[in-house]
């Protein structure tokens, strides 16, 4: 791989290492961890860096998960910049602490390694823990690959701490197809991403210019400005992430598209919609096909909190017909997460598209090749007016 | 019934390392509920998450394998609404200690008719041996390669101060003491605690350099006693086995059902 603008070294290295990098990058004053499974290596790495010396920050092991997160909210209200990860179980034992964190406007950033959530017994990969806890008030932004997880944790860190958004932001990796992969990923220099991201005041405990209360509210009026406000600062963080992004590719020379991804949509009649790593499977066979003369294109989701209605009108505007990739099951309403929201996000908004739910890669299930192809084929079909079945349940084929 | 007619063998083989002594325990518990003719259908199995807790899926009673620490509150509600079947626990020392302390101590003060199975290996087996808050000091565990600092539990002393009616200790090694202690518990009208010291020779004993599981069933043998014996006035750091309290207090399901009983009346 090339050296580009401001990377300080080309390291083949884990998801989970990226991720840790991507928080060593941007110097977190208090990282707050539970140091056992469901946790990744991302804890070993951090505590590596702090033994070696690289790495100036409190690392604080807590008993549980929902500790962890306790302690970074008490880190970030004090003012520090802080870092946590988790998955699985972990995510929903921390729940308790990790709903308090947005009502209470912290520029909390994390990561969380997708996987399920137990029964029966397992922590292999799939959407279902983070879909979960969808509607808590974090920003959730998903990546593909190694090289986005960091990329993806320095521009987090830009968006929680502006002062218009002031929200946790939990950046998302699939467990396993990403956190164990190793790819070469470009470090940035510190150097490099203080220019980007320079520290900014806000509202802290102790802080000298601005009172910071977090307080039992019970008087309705107050909840729902409150609950206003919040909302408000999520809606601006999407176009956020568009002027994030784009000076980030100007310090870095990457970038991901902002809330999403299009990829070969200029003359797309069918599209395949999806988030996670198997966007980049989806990729080649998008490619395949289009040698066969099918004009298809891929719209990757990066940011699922908040929806990027907007973008994905836009985005979605001249296709025919939809594929829809679920790695969750929206229990209690017939298909995936992916799929509810996008019904609500076109339908009623002038663009009813037909399009059908595939639910797959439960439980570490590979999508494959042949599974996304399937899926076009029948996209395809779609288009041209076949009946089709709404809810696929590839997962279990 | 010859044992194995308790065990659902399609299950098998099971997750547990070459000389672990989980496998000892579940063998003599199985013989407890043989010895008592506790029929099947009215056993029911609650566990939380650990190597320990994977007893719950090898047995043919009902049961439920729950979250990491939370055996006791599901088995709590089980008992609630099924007083009339015998409910046992089988937990790891973190799981009923380190996520699950507050439960444990609360079942012990509520004195309703469960049996709770500590299997104290001194570390977390399954996630690969961080250190627990039974591992006591100077262990070393892949949290602490330095060797810990933090001072254990002794969970006799917690189930007494915190009230368990029933309350013993044994190891692996003494496996017939196992299956006599278990069969008392289950017959105590009251919240039992069983501590069994049992051996996590790929954890604590590789890294503790313990030797295999052989001798750390030997240093069992050699650092254990029976309560209040006379190798104990001797030698004051050998650990009790035995049977340290066993009485009867107010059960909690009587308890309510007398409550129900007096809400109805008035
Ligand atoms: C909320 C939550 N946090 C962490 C875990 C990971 N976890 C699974 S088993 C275990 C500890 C096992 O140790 P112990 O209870 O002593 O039993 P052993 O495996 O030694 O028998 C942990 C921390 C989990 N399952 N859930
Ligand atoms: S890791 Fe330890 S506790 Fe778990 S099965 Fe192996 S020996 Fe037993």
């Amino acid at each position: 791989m090339d050296m580009v603008q401001n990377t300080e070294k080309v390291e083949v290295v884990s998801g989970n290492k990226s991720a840790a990098y991507g928080a060593y990058v941007c110097s977190p004053d208090v990282i707050g961890i539970y140091p056992i499974t469901p946790q990744t290596s991302v804890v070993e790495d951090l505590t590596q860096f702090i033994a070696d010396g690289r790495l100036d920050a409190e690392i604080v092991e807590a008993e549980g998960e929902i500790s962890a997160m306790a302690s970074v909210i008490g880190a970030s209200a004090g003012g520090a910049r802080t870092f946590s990860s988790t998955s699985s179980m972990g995510l929903f034992f921390m729940f308790d602490s990790y709903i308090m964190a947005p009502l209470y406007r912290l520029p909390i950033v994390m990561v969380n390694s997708n996987r399920e959530l137990l029964p029966p017994n397992t922590v292999a990969c799939s959407h279902q823990d983070i879909m979960e806890v969808i509607e808590t008030g974090w920003i959730h932004i998903h990546v593909e690959n190694c090289q986005e997880i960091l990329d993806a944790i320095i521009m987090a860190y830009r968006i929680a701490e502006d002062p218009e958004i002031l929200l946790p932001v939990d950046v998302c990796y699939d467990g396993f197809y990403l956190s164990y992969l190793r790819e070469p990923v470009n470090i940035p220099s510190i150097e490099a991403v203080n220019n980007f991201l320079p520290t900014q005041d806000r509202p802290t405990l102790g802080g000298p210019n601005n009172v910071f209360s977090c307080i039992y509210c019970g008087a309705d009026q107050e909840m729902a400005e409150l609950r206003y406000r919040q909302q408000d600062a999520m809606e601006k963080s999407k176009e956020k992430l568009e002027q994030v992004e784009q000076e980030f590719a100007q310090h870095f020379g990457r970038s991901y598209g902002g809330q999403l991804e299009e990829y070969r949509m200029e003359d797309a009649e069918i599209a395949l919609f999806c988030m996670g790593s198997h966007a980049g499977t989806a990729r080649v066979v998008v490619d395949q096909k289009r040698e066969q003369g099918i004009k298809v294109g891929l719209v990757k989701l990066r940011m699922f909190r908040p929806f990027p209605q907007e973008r994905v009108l836009t985005a979605l505007k001249n296709v025919k017909a939809l594929g829809v990739i679920d790695r969750s099951v929206a229990f209690g309403w017939k298909g995936g997460h992916l799929y509810r929201e996008l019904r609500s996000a076109l339908y009623g908004h002038g663009l009813e598209i037909p399009m059908a739910d595939y639910i797959a890669g439960l439980g570490g299930h590979d999508i494959t090749i042949p599974l996304i192809e399937r899926v076009v084929d029948e996209t395809k079909g779609i288009a041209e007016g076949k009946q089709y079945q709404e809810i696929t349940w590839l997962a279990l084929e | 019934m010859a044992i194995d007619q308790y065990l659902r063998k399609r299950f098998f083989p099971h997750i547990w390392c070459a000389g672990c002594g989980h496998g000892i325990v579940l063998n003599n518990m199985l013989r407890a509920v043989d010895q008592l003719q506790i029929n099947q259908n009215e056993m029911v199995m609650v566990s939380g998450i650990g190597c320990s807790s994977r007893i719950s899926g090898y047995v043919d009673f009902h049961s439920l394998h729950t979250l990491h620490g939370r055996a006791l509150a599901f088995a709590t509600g089980v008992k609630m609404s099924q007083p009339n079947l015998t409910v046992i626990c089988p937990m790891g020392d973190g799981d009923a200690l380190a996520i699950g302390g507050n439960h444990f101590i609360h079942a012990c003060r509520r004195n309703m008719d469960l049996t709770a199975i500590v299997m104290n290996n001194r570390i977390y087996g399954m996630t690969g041996g961080q250190f627990s808050p039974l591992s006591g000091t100077g262990i070393t565990a892949t949290t602490s390669p330095q060797k810990t600092i933090d001072r254990e539990f002794d969970i006799i002393s917690l189930s007494l101060a915190s009230g368990a009616t029933f309350v013993a200790r044994t190891t692996a090694y003494h496996y017939k003491e196992i299956t006599n202690y278990i069969k008392e518990a289950l017959q105590h009208p009251g919240f039992s605690v069983v501590e069994i010291l049992s051996q996590c020779p790929t954890h604590f004993g590789r890294r503790n350099k313990q030797g295999d599981a052989t001798e750390m069933l030997q240093r069992y043998r050699q650092n254990t006693t029976s309560i209040g014996s006379e190798a104990k006035q001797k030698n004051p750091e050998l650990i009790e086995r035995g049977i340290f309290r066993q009485e009867t207090a107010p059960e909690y399901c009587a308890e309510y059902a007398e409550l129900i009983n007096r809400a109805q009346q008035s």
